[in-house]
């Protein structure tokens, strides 16, 4: 049976993304720094799915590496997840720049990196998807998290251009954008309920927008009206909101 | 919202702290007292209620799985419905399992249960190979029937008083089928039930349902179901969940002529006296668990469950009273459950002895108590003991005839200070 390879496999939508994956009959791989932390969660999977789920090191940011890393893979994947995300500290990042690379880096530079190199593996053998998280943050620029969201707009550009240009080679191309999620990195945040998703719910979302080839998913999918709305706000106006 | 036991009874107030890693879980031992570890809330009375509540659940992984051998390694908190879910479509069962798997492997070492099969497979701590035991020091011992066998004996069937069962290896039983085969024995009175568990005890399985407000020559007729795994190599399982008791009822619904009614339509819609079926694992060993929150039916006071045992010798003397003071008292019980168990274990709480065990469902009303207590004297009298988990109410004297290890359980608990941090409703009352 064919791989799943699930980069940031140590965030919370990612776990029950592979979950999912490994229900419906796919081994994976699971590609995140410092894989220790990892591995019981891998073996549990294994045991109840009775599926191949293999944990690999992988740095992000280590770009160099990311060349090696692909090829050594003993199995190339049938397709891609890549859950990596940074939110970073917006005010920290207005003032150290370092804050702000690591987050444009993060969301962004190192997630281009591995997927040129997967892409063209893909396209070249003529089959595969990729699934790449970006975020609802990406679909305007607001005060509160605007350097994370520039970096998910940046992706959310890469994805449609990818979508675009592998069409023709049928490889799948599929661009997630969840809204609140109630994870590690949004504890502690005071969020609405109604509009916040479970990392199952959002794992099911993407299971069957990716099986059904959809092209950009909003999880919940209230979040495509919303920041519909959001977007067609005059700058002038947008400009003066706090929200 | 305070935590509650199956029998609803008795509400108290309570904290409770979940935990998914050791460090958490000393943390939490460190900082309390009074803490009793909780599994998936099934006991029925008070054993694991107190003012702290350690939730095991959340501590629930699948640790390793050896396909040779079928020794399961998991983390205390995982449910047995949850080991069925993965392993019986790969032709593994457990080798005991209580008459629910909605419990977790924790409580089922902690209770030391037992399953329809006890006669010739012992209680579940017989398939297991060893437990890691968090102390209240917050040091981690393994205990196995070779290592610390001090710890292993108390802490099975220990009711989560010697500390904090972290996880278990238990081994797994094969199977060919997912389909049991059974037969179904109908008998006029005690005598008969007696000569049917006698007859068929070389079968793997084997419970009755008895009839526990019939009167005079009718005591203690029963339906005996007995069986075995089929080996049809139909591996397709489903577990089903067909209905939920949405709210809980009214107390009046249970009474005795509702009770009196499904007790007749019961043992009434088996015609024949020795009946064949074929049925599934949920259907043979679960048949509750099919309906969500059946423990609502008993209306907001609750109930209880009131499980003894008595040994062999005086097993039929000692049912015929206890089962004429039931039906005299007119206090019905619509699951009435009759088995003979094998022998028993030296655990110093384990609650199987070679003797019948006779388990009874009553609503909490006036009076119920009072009859519980007429039937304490009747279990000593003839020898028996009560099962801690289903107990809510017996007292220290009664607690202490059934169970001759218990100053040795004791013992341990005051030499490991077990006794200064771990306690629950149960243990406080019966002064364990």
């Amino acid at each position: 049976m064919s791989y799943v390879l699930i980069i940031g496999a140590k965030s919370d939508i990612a776990q029950a993304i592979a979950k999912k994956y490994a229900e419906n009959g796919y081994n994976l791989y699971l590609a995140a720094r410092q894989i220790k932390e990892l591995e019981l969660f891998a073996k549990d999977l294994a045991i109840r799915s009775n599926q191949t789920i293999q944990c690999l090191e992988l740095d992000i940011l280590d770009t160099a590496s990311h060349p090696v890393f692909y090829t050594a893979l003993p199995e190339k994947p049938e397709g891609v997840i890549t859950a990596v995300g940074y939110l970073g500290a917006q005010d920290l990042a207005q003032t150290d720049f370092t804050e702000a690379q690591k987050i444009i880096d993060t969301n962004y530079t190192g997630v281009v990196s591995l997927l040129n190199l997967i892409a063209n593996d893909f396209e070249q053998r003529q089959y595969g998807f990729i699934v790449g998280i970006s975020s609802v943050a990406g679909d305007r620029g607001r005060k509160s998290n605007y350097i994370y969201g520039s970096a998910k707009a940046a992706l959310s550009a890469y994805l449609s251009g990818l979508r675009n240009r592998l069409y023709s080679s049928g490889v799948h191309v599929l661009t997630v954008k969840p809204g609140f999620v109630a994870t590690k990195m949004t504890a502690g945040m005071d969020l609405p309920a109604k509009l916040t998703a479970q990392p199952e719910a959002v794992a099911n979302d993407i299971y069957n927008a990716q099986q059904k080839k959809k092209n950009v998913l909003y999880t919940k999918g209230l979040w495509r009206w919303i920041m519909l709305i959001i977007k067609h706000i005059p700058e002038g106006l947008f400009k003066k909101m706090s929200i | 919202m305070s935590l509650t036991s199956w029998g609803n009874y008795p509400l108290i107030e309570n904290e409770a702290y979940p935990f998914t890693t050791e460090k958490d879980l000393k943390a939490l031992i460190d900082q309390h007292k009074d803490l009793i570890p909780y599994g998936n809330g099934r006991s029925y009375g008070d054993s694991a209620l107190s003012t702290h509540i350690i939730q095991v659940k959340p501590h629930n992984l699948f640790l390793n799985f050896n396909e040779t051998t079928g020794q399961l390694h998991v983390q205390a908190g995982v449910l047995l419905s949850e080991i069925l879910e993965v392993f019986v479509p790969r032709g593994w069962f457990l080798k005991v399992t209580p008459g629910t798997k909605l419990i977790t492997v924790g409580g089922a070492i902690a209770s030391d249960v037992h399953g329809k099969n006890h006669h010739n497979a012992g209680c579940f701590s017989e398939c297991v190979e060893f437990f890691n035991l968090m102390l209240p020091n917050g040091d981690i011992v393994n205990c196995s029937h070779t290592e610390n066998t001090e710890l292993f004996r108390a802490t099975c069937g220990g009711m989560g008083l010697t500390g904090v069962i972290l996880d278990a290896s238990i081994s797994l039983k094969r199977i060919y089928s997912k389909n049991i085969k059974q037969t179904t024995i109908k008998t006029r009175n005690l005598k008969e039930t007696f000569a049917a568990f006698e007859r068929y005890q070389r079968e793997p399985y084997s419970v009755a349902w008895i009839d526990c407000l019939a009167k005079g020559k009718g005591i203690g007729r029963c339906l005996l179901m007995v069986g075995d795994f089929s080996k049809d190599g139909n591996h397709s399982y489903q577990p089903k969940r067909k209905l939920t008791i949405p709210f809980t009822f009214p107390s009046f619904v249970l009474n005795n002529l509702t009770v009196k009614l499904f007790n007749w339509l019961y043992y009434g819609k088996v015609f024949k006296k020795i009946s064949r079926q074929t049925v599934d694992i949920d259907t043979f060993f679960y048949p509750l668990d099919a309906i969500g929150h059946w423990n609502r039916i008993y209306g907001k006071n609750g109930f209880t469950q009131y499980q003894i045992i008595l040994p062999k010798e005086t097993s039929y003397e000692g049912l015929e009273a206890i089962l004429s003071t039931i039906s005299n008292s007119g206090k019905g019980s619509f699951l009435a459950v009759l088995k003979l168990y094998g022998k028993a274990n030296n655990n110093y709480l384990s609650f199987p002895i070679e003797g019948y065990s006779l388990a009874l469902d009553f609503k909490i009303e006036d009076g119920l108590f009072e009859l519980l207590d007429q039937l304490d004297q009747l279990v000593i009298k003839y020898c028996g003991r009560i099962y801690l988990a289903k107990d809510v109410r017996v007292s220290k004297t009664v607690f202490d005839q059934g169970y001759p290890q218990a100053d040795t359980f004791r013992a341990l608990r005051q030499k490991y200070q077990m006794h200064k941090k771990f306690n629950s409703l149960q243990s406080t009352r019966i002064g364990l």
